[in-house]
C-alpha cells in the first residue's frame, strides 16, 4: 500500500484517540460514574492524561530516527496540544474547583509543596509552546523556535517530579515514568554525542 | 468499563433504579472507542453496595453521634483506602470479596492478664452494640460522615485485664498473601497501629462490626476494625486480628513508611501544614455526592480534633502538639 495512503488516516486516527478519553471524562461527570469526589477524580485523571501525552510527544523524535520515517513528527505538534489541553484542565480543576479560586491556599499550596510548584513549572513552560506551536510561528521565530521548543524536556521532567513526589505509597505508576522520560533523555543524549 | 457490568441486583432505597442503571451503562458502552482505552487511567468504577447483612440484635443510640448530615452508604462503601485490597479508591469495594472474613479470631497478648485467641463471638457476646455517627477524617483532606455499628474499645480492653506496664495497645491487621496490595509491598504488612492507653481507654474510641444496621463490607474494614474519630482515618485501623499491650510506643505503618508526614499521635489539627496537603480545610463528602453538583462543593473549615475537642482535649494538656503530631 502506498505509503500516503495510511498516513491519510493516521492523524484523524490520532486525533480521536487523544480526544476519546475526554469525551470518556465528561460522560462518566454525566452519568455519576466518577465517584463520590469527582473533584478529586477529574483532577487525577487530566493530569494522568496530560502526562502520558506529553511523553508520548516526546517519544516521537526519537521514533521518529529509528523507523528513518518523518511520519512520528507530523502528530508531534498534535499530540504536544493535547498534552497541554489536558494540563489546562487539570489545573483549572485544582483551581477553581478543588481550591475555588482561594488565592490564598494556592499560594500556601505553592509556597510550602515542593510539588504542587514543580506541577506549576511544567505547566507554565508549555503555555509559550502551546502558543508558538503553530507553522506561522515557527516561521517567524526562526532559529529560535527550536530553542523555545527544548523547553519541553523541562515541563516533561518537572511534570514526572511533580507525579513522584505526590504519589503516597503506591510509587509504581509515577516511577514508570520517570524512567520513561530517562530513556527518552538519554537516546537523545547519545545521538547528540555520536554526532 | 469491566468491573461495574458485574454489579448485581436491585441496590437499596436511595441508590439508582435499576433502568437508569442500565441505560447510563449502555451509554458508556457506546462511547468508549477502541483506542482509547491506552491513554486513560481506567478508574475502578465504583461498585455499590447490595444490601448487606443485617446486624441481628438491638442497636442503642449514642449520645456520642454527631447530627451532621451522613453520607450515604454508597459513598462510605465505594470511595475508601484499604491498600491491602489496592491503592485505588474503588479498589477496596472491586476486592472486597478476596477478603476471607469467616472464620476470624483476634489474638490479644501482652501485658494483660487474659491473654488468648478469641473469636468473634467471644468479643462480641458480652457487648452491647450502639450506634455511633461519627465524623472521620482522612488526611487527604476530606471527610465523612457514618454511623459506625460496635461498642467502647474500653469495654474489651478492661475485660482483657492490663497491668501497670502496658503504656499502649498496639493492632494489626490480617495479612492475606492473595490480596492485590500485599502482594505488591505497597506498605510493610502487616497494616500496624497503635493508641497510647488513656486514648484506647477513651470512651469514644470503639471497635466497629457494622455500619448503617449492617455487617462491615470488605472495604470497611470487616468483620472487625477500630474507630478513632478525633485522628485522622488512618489510625482506624481495619480488619483487626491482634491487639497487643506493650510498654514501648509501638510502631506504625504510614510512620514506618514516611516519618515526616505521618506521626505516633495523628489528632486532626488544622493548624499543623502537611507535606503533601493543608490540613485548614476539608471536602465533606456528606449526603450524595456522586453528581455533577459535587464539582462546585466548598470545603470547610477543619476543626480541632476533628470537632472531638472538648471530649479528648484533655488528654493532650501540656503536649507540644506540633511536635507530638
Amino acid at each position: 500500500m502506498p505509503a500516503f495512503r495510511w498516513q491519510v488516516l493516521l492523524k484523524p486516527l490520532v486525533f480521536s484517540c487523544a480526544l476519546g478519553p475526554f469525551i470518556y471524562l465528561v460522560l462518566s461527570l454525566l452519568t455519576g460514574q466518577l465517584g463520590p469526589n469527582p473533584i478529586d477524580s477529574l483532577t487525577d485523571q487530566t493530569g494522568t492524561l496530560a502526562i502520558r501525552l506529553l511523553l508520548i510527544s516526546l517519544a516521537l523524535t526519537p521514533l521518529r530516527w529509528i523507523l528513518k520515517n518523518t511520519w512520528p513528527i507530523r502528530l508531534r505538534r498534535m499530540l504536544g496540544l493535547f498534552a497541554f489541553f489536558y494540563a489546562m484542565l487539570h489545573v483549572s480543576i485544582y483551581v477553581g474547583l478543588d481550591q475555588q479560586m482561594d488565592i490564598g491556599a494556592i499560594w500556601e499550596d505553592l509556597s510550602e509543596r515542593p510539588y504542587i510548584l514543580a506541577g506549576t513549572v511544567a505547566f507554565l513552560v508549555l503555555i509559550p509552546l502551546a502558543i508558538t506551536s503553530t507553522r506561522g510561528m515557527a516561521r517567524r521565530l526562526g532559529k529560535r523556535w527550536l530553542s523555545l521548543h527544548r523547553f519541553v524536556y523541562i515541563a516533561g521532567a518537572a511534570a514526572v517530579i511533580h507525579y513522584v513526589w505526590l504519589a503516597k505509597g503506591d510509587l509504581i505508576e509515577p516511577l514508570v515514568y520517570l524512567v520513561v522520560l530517562l530513556l527518552l533523555f538519554s537516546y537523545r543524549l547519545v545521538r547528540i554525542m555520536r554526532q | 468499563m469491566r468491573d461495574w457490568m458485574k454489579m448485581a441486583g436491585i441496590r437499596s432505597s436511595d441508590i439508582t433504579d435499576q433502568r437508569v442503571f442500565n441505560r447510563r451503562r449502555q451509554l458508556l458502552q457506546a462511547s468508549v472507542a477502541a483506542g482509547v482505552t491506552g491513554l486513560i487511567a481506567t478508574p475502578s468504577l465504583a461498585q455499590s453496595a447490595d444490601n448487606g447483612v443485617a446486624l441481628e440484635g438491638p442497636i442503642v443510640k449514642s449520645p456520642f453521634s454527631t447530627d451532621d448530615e451522613l453520607s450515604s452508604k454508597e459513598t462510605i462503601t465505594t470511595y475508601n483506602n484499604f491498600y491491602e485490597l489496592g491503592t485505588d479508591k474503588g479498589d477496596p469495594a472491586k476486592y472486597a470479596d478476596r477478603l476471607k472474613t469467616e472464620p476470624w479470631s483476634v489474638t490479644v497478648d501482652g501485658e494483660c492478664a487474659n491473654p488468648g485467641v478469641y473469636t468473634l463471638e467471644d468479643i462480641l457476646k458480652p457487648e452491647a452494640i450502639e450506634e455511633r455517627i461519627y465524623r472521620m477524617r482522612c488526611v487527604e483532606a476530606w471527610s465523612m460522615v457514618i454511623p459506625w455499628n460496635g461498642f467502647s474499645l474500653g469495654n474489651l480492653i478492661k475485660r482483657m485485664e492490663p497491668n501497670s506496664k502496658a503504656k499502649y495497645v498496639a493492632f494489626e491487621t490480617v495479612v492475606q498473601d492473595d490480596l492485590p496490595g500485599v502482594q505488591r509491598n505497597v506498605l510493610e504488612w502487616p497494616y500496624r497501629e497503635g493508641l497510647r492507653m488513656d486514648e484506647a481507654m477513651h470512651p469514644l474510641a470503639m471497635l466497629s462490626i457494622g455500619l448503617y444496621g449492617e455487617q462491615l463490607l470488605g472495604q470497611n474494614g470487616a468483620p472487625l476494625r477500630l474507630v478513632v474519630p478525633w485522628k485522622y482515618g488512618y489510625k482506624s485501623i481495619k480488619s483487626v486480628v491482634r491487639i497487643s499491650f506493650v510498654e514501648e510506643q509501638p510502631e506504625t505503618s504510614w510512620n514506618l513508611s514516611a516519618p515526616k508526614e505521618y506521626g505516633f499521635y495523628s489528632n486532626v489539627n488544622p493548624d499543623r501544614s502537611h507535606p503533601r496537603w493543608s490540613q485548614s480545610k476539608e471536602r465533606r463528602l456528606s449526603g450524595d455526592t456522586g453528581g455533577l453538583a459535587a464539582l462546585f462543593s466548598s470545603k470547610t473549615d477543619t476543626q480541632f480534633m476533628n470537632g472531638y475537642g472538648e471530649e479528648v482535649a484533655s488528654l493532650y494538656a501540656g503536649m507540644d502538639l506540633q511536635e507530638f503530631h
